[in-house]
């Protein structure tokens, strides 16, 4: 069982890393891109948006902790 | 112009990371013995093989758009946490990734460590030797399998991440110490930057979306990437300057 859990930790850690919320953001960032291409609408500019967005709340709650710390 | 990009991606990856599985082999030689090191580094080599061995193929049996879609969202999820640390760093946020200091604290555990022998070999140094070759190596299996594929060009990817282990193996044989003098913090912010790129470009197409100009807009989402990530890094710096004034 422990080792089927740090499996688990190991992957977790290697794709989400230590900022969940931004693969949560990337996930419904792709939803929104792949919503509005179902549309027929032009939904390029939409992911670039997005991470920009991801990145910045990202930056912002590492930066405000240490901030605080 | 998509397979430069690829292969300067997959080589600069590969490279990165390889530079810190030869700082651990290296801390693992000196101090545990050369055979337990390289035994643990061949064992890694095999298990890495095998694991690409599984999943390459099988990767190619996916579509190709549910592939980018896939591999997208995963280069995204990847590359947004280099460039995240390596935005940190190069705003004085995160200290700077220090080989040097890293290949110390691997020497002083190694050296302090029991000694234990299991077939033959010091179990400390092959252990050691081998998760950190492994780790390390599983992160350019991900961009070489990815890459390859979502690309359709695996061989490029493979190609490139082999000519990043004769360099960085050539280079670790000839100095025989970690490659501290290599700008590691600069090429993980490339990496960030190309990972992030693809993602975006794969994950759009993935999701049914179309680029104007298809292939040629890629240069055009790297800049946009590059710029956001020097837009950062100039406001966190700023920001923390004002902060140590205050």
């Amino acid at each position: 069982m422990k080792k089927i859990a740090a499996f688990g930790r190991f992957w977790w850690n290697f794709v989400v890393g230590d900022d969940w919320r931004a693969a949560l953001g990337v996930v419904l960032g792709i939803g929104i891109t792949a919503a509005i291409a179902a549309a027929h609408v032009a939904a390029w500019w939409f992911l670039p948006l997005a991470v920009a967005v991801v990145l910045a709340l990202s930056l912002r709650r590492e930066t405000g902790a240490q901030g605080r710390s | 112009m998509t397979a430069g990009f690829l292969f300067a991606s997959a080589f600069i990856a590969s490279a990165v990371e390889m530079v810190e599985a030869l700082t651990i082999v290296l801390a693992s030689g000196i101090t545990r013995g050369w055979r337990s090191s390289l035994a643990g580094l061949g064992a890694a080599t095999v298990a890495l093989a095998a694991i690409v061995g599984a999943l390459g193929p099988t990767l190619t049996l996916i579509p190709l758009s549910a592939l980018r879609l896939l591999v997208g969202a995963l280069l995204l999820a990847f590359g947004l946490q280099w460039l995240r640390k390596a935005i940190l760093r190069a705003s004085g946020y995160k200290p700077l990734h220090d080989e040097a200091a890293i290949f110390a604290r691997e020497l002083a555990e190694a050296k302090t460590a029991a000694h234990e022998e299991r077939a033959g070999l010091d179990w400390y140094g092959f252990t050691l030797s081998f998760k950190g070759v492994l780790l390390e190596g599983l992160e350019v299996a991900f961009i070489v399998i990815t890459f390859g594929s979502s690309g359709k060009n695996v061989g490029l990817a493979a190609g490139a991440a082999g000519a990043a282990l004769v360099l960085v193996a050539t280079v670790g044989v000839l100095v025989r110490a970690p490659l501290a003098r290599v700008p590691e913090n600069t090429m993980k912010f490339a990496v960030g930057a190309m990972l992030t790129t693809f993602g975006i470009f794969w994950a759009t197409e993935g999701a049914g979306g179309s680029w104007p100009g298809e292939d040629a807009a890629l240069p055009v989402v790297l800049a946009f990437v590059v710029a956001l990530s020097f837009t950062s890094v100039a406001l966190l710096r700023r920001r923390r300057l004002s902060l140590a004034t205050a």
